[in-house]
């Protein structure tokens, strides 16, 4: 494999899934890279195609979705992957915490069986071995009293210990890539921080490239070296993410921005919104998917879906925005 | 532990359960008790003592041939049981195999699955019985493999509906995440997770088992001379029903008793087991 070559490059992915109204692109051309070792936010609201873009990342969409496009992982191709070779990968080179702890982990069984699974499946541990490591997992997630934490169900732990569990299964034979999607969201303030500094430290230690999925602009804003913004179904804005806060290129970006709740503002201030709402799947526009709620809309935007034009003044900062130039 | 010290706790407040598993529990101890001691051998005949009253003797009489009713019931609950125990079995393993697999591949499969199920569930029962009696002749095997034929369809839907429910779980999707194939995710995590319906779907089973059995030696398609059966029990007082009419009544009370009780016991797991009545601590 080329050394310059990324761990995942991912270029103009497309989804198309099947609706009552019928077929809804809901992926309309994602492309951007990831390389070993680095951390990548992918931010927006809900409808935006976050989401989608990580569980097709582990190929594990709704089964009546068409994929094209190209997604290369370590020099093979994902897309039309079939499923048993999906099955040695998921879990064992790309692994995935999940939104809801409270769900995602099985009633039935002690975690430190779920901890254990991957590595017996992947690794062909014995019951013995994959419970050693469960324990050695479980200390490195900073669950306290780990040793007792082996046979506890998942009924006993506290939301914060549920998702260590799922930050251990998700690490136990350290992937390559790591999906979180949306982590934190069901947990408290004070522990989504925790959550969070917990999965980047164990990320760059054992050197994973880490997708985070959030809407969340102050997580990213600490965790995450680039930043994607998606609307629509498309990346509207990438770069280094310090850039893209400061520079705040695409108005959707901007609005986002702008809507945010921050301590320190008077009371009973009303937080600015993004007027319209998000398009459905169904009916986006044929041009730029924000044009109907974007305050420099031209009859240009709707013409066609703006190209990714290069921010001034930085590197690797792009916004897929005809009217950069007059918005700075 | 304490989820099972509460679950027998809220048992015992659960009337129609306690009623339920007690005549259960009789049912299955008639037939215990009859494996290894009767009052009278069941099947011998005692001309000039035929058609008894209930007595010392003879506690619920004597029949047209002169044969001990208590004896007979006793020794019939084992037919009943059999039928019940190995019917649901074939309808079980059968029926929740089928279901399983139209749950894990979806697609035609499941299309396929449903299908069947659903003719098979259209066929009546009795003429099915019927023509696998002729096929093979009547007997109690015969019953056995007829009413587990009707028991596939029956198992399928409900596995398959569970099970369905089950695959959207959002720890199947991590259980997928991790890289397990259909097959581990079925044995691991679907099955062990809808084992609460199918118990109950069991134990109902078995007493629809027992009534089908009863009807089936009823008409002379199911257990035959000298299998003791209470179906055949009721079709052999007929010839006597006013001159004996306890004679239909035991053996229609043992299996109105047994079905009740079944279903009863069926319907206290089902308020049991059912995560949502269950109040959490």
């Amino acid at each position: 494999m080329d050394a310059d070559e990324p761990l995942l490059r991912v270029r103009d992915l497309r989804v198309t899934l099947r609706t009552p109204r019928g077929p809804a692109d809901a992926l309309r051309g994602v492309s951007f890279a990831l390389h070993r070792g680095e951390t990548v936010g992918l931010i927006g609201e809900s409808g935006s195609g976050k989401s989608l873009t990580g569980l097709a990342l582990i190929g594990l969409l709704p089964e009546e979705a068409q994929v094209a496009g190209s997604m290369r992982f370590a020099g093979r191709e994902l897309v039309g992957l079939a499923e048993p070779e999906w099955c040695r990968l998921r879990g064992d080179r790309i692994a995935m915490v999940f939104q809801e702890p409270m769900t995602a982990l099985n009633p039935l069984h002690p975690v430190g069986r779920q901890i254990g699974e991957s590595l017996r499946l992947h690794k062909g541990l014995d019951a013995r071995a994959a419970r050693a490591e469960a324990l050695r997992l479980l200390e490195r997630v900073r669950m306290p009293r780990a040793a007792r934490r082996l046979d506890a169900w998942p009924h006993q732990l506290s939301g914060g210990q549920r998702q260590r569990v799922l930050v251990a299964i998700a690490l136990a034979c350290k992937p390559d890539l790591l999906i979180a999607d949306e982590p934190t969201t069901a947990l408290d303030a004070t522990l989504q921080r925790e959550v969070l500094q917990l999965i980047a430290t164990l990320v760059r230690e054992d050197r994973l490239a880490l997708l985070l999925i959030s809407h969340d602009l102050g997580l990213m804003g600490e965790n995450v070296q680039r930043s994607l913004v998606m609307y629509g179904g498309t990346v509207v804005e990438s770069g280094p993410t310090a850039d893209v806060f400061r520079r705040l290129a695409h108005p959707y970006t901007r609005g986002l921005f702008a809507a945010r709740p921050r301590i320190g503002l008077p009371r009973g201030t009303r937080l600015p919104t993004i007027p319209g709402r998000v398009p459905e799947l169904a009916d986006l526009p044929a041009g730029c998917p924000f044009a109907d709620r974007c305050e420099r809309v031209t009859d240009a935007c709707r013409a066609a879906p703006p190209p990714p034009v290069p921010v001034a003044g930085d590197r690797g900062h792009v916004a897929r925005c005809i009217h950069l130039d007059t918005y700075a | 532990m304490s989820r099972h010290g509460d679950f027998w706790r809220r048992a015992r407040r659960h009337p129609g359960f306690v009623v339920g598993t007690a005549l259960s529990t009789l049912l299955g101890l008639a037939a215990l008790v009859s494996l290894v001691w009767q009052p009278w051998p069941p099947a011998e005949i005692d001309i000039p003592g035929r058609l008894q009253p209930p007595g010392a003797a003879h506690w619920l009489g004597t029949d047209s041939l002169g044969r001990d009713i208590a004896s007979q019931l006793l020794v019939g609950a084992q037919s009943s049981i059999v039928v019940g125990v190995l019917a649901v079995a074939i309808g079980l393993v059968a029926g929740v195999a089928l279901g399983a697999l139209a749950s894990a591949r979806r697609g035609w499969v499941e299309e396929l699955v449903m299908r069947f199920s659903d003719v098979a569930f259209a066929f009546p029962a009795l003429l099915s019985a019927i023509m696998l009696a002729a096929i093979a002749g009547p007997g109690l095997p015969t019953a056995i493999v007829a009413i587990g034929i009707f028991n596939i369809p029956v198992f399928a839907r409900l596995t398959r509906g569970a099970a369905n429910a089950a695959w959207a779980r959002e720890y199947v999707l991590a259980a997928r995440a991790a890289g397990k194939g259909p097959w581990r995710i079925t044995l691991d995590h679907v099955l062990p997770n809808i084992a609460n319906v199918l118990i109950v779907q069991a134990t109902v089973a078995f007493a629809t088992a027992i009534l089908a059995e009863a009807a089936l030696s009823y008409l002379g398609l199911g257990a035959q001379p000298p299998v003791p059966s209470w179906g055949r029990m009721l079709n052999e007082a007929q010839a006597q029903m006013f001159q004996a009419p306890l004679l239909a009544v035991w053996p229609g009370l043992a299996i109105v008793l047994a079905v009740l009780g079944l279903n009863l016991m069926g319907d206290g797991l089902r308020d049991l087991l059912d995560p949502k009545l269950a109040r959490r601590r």
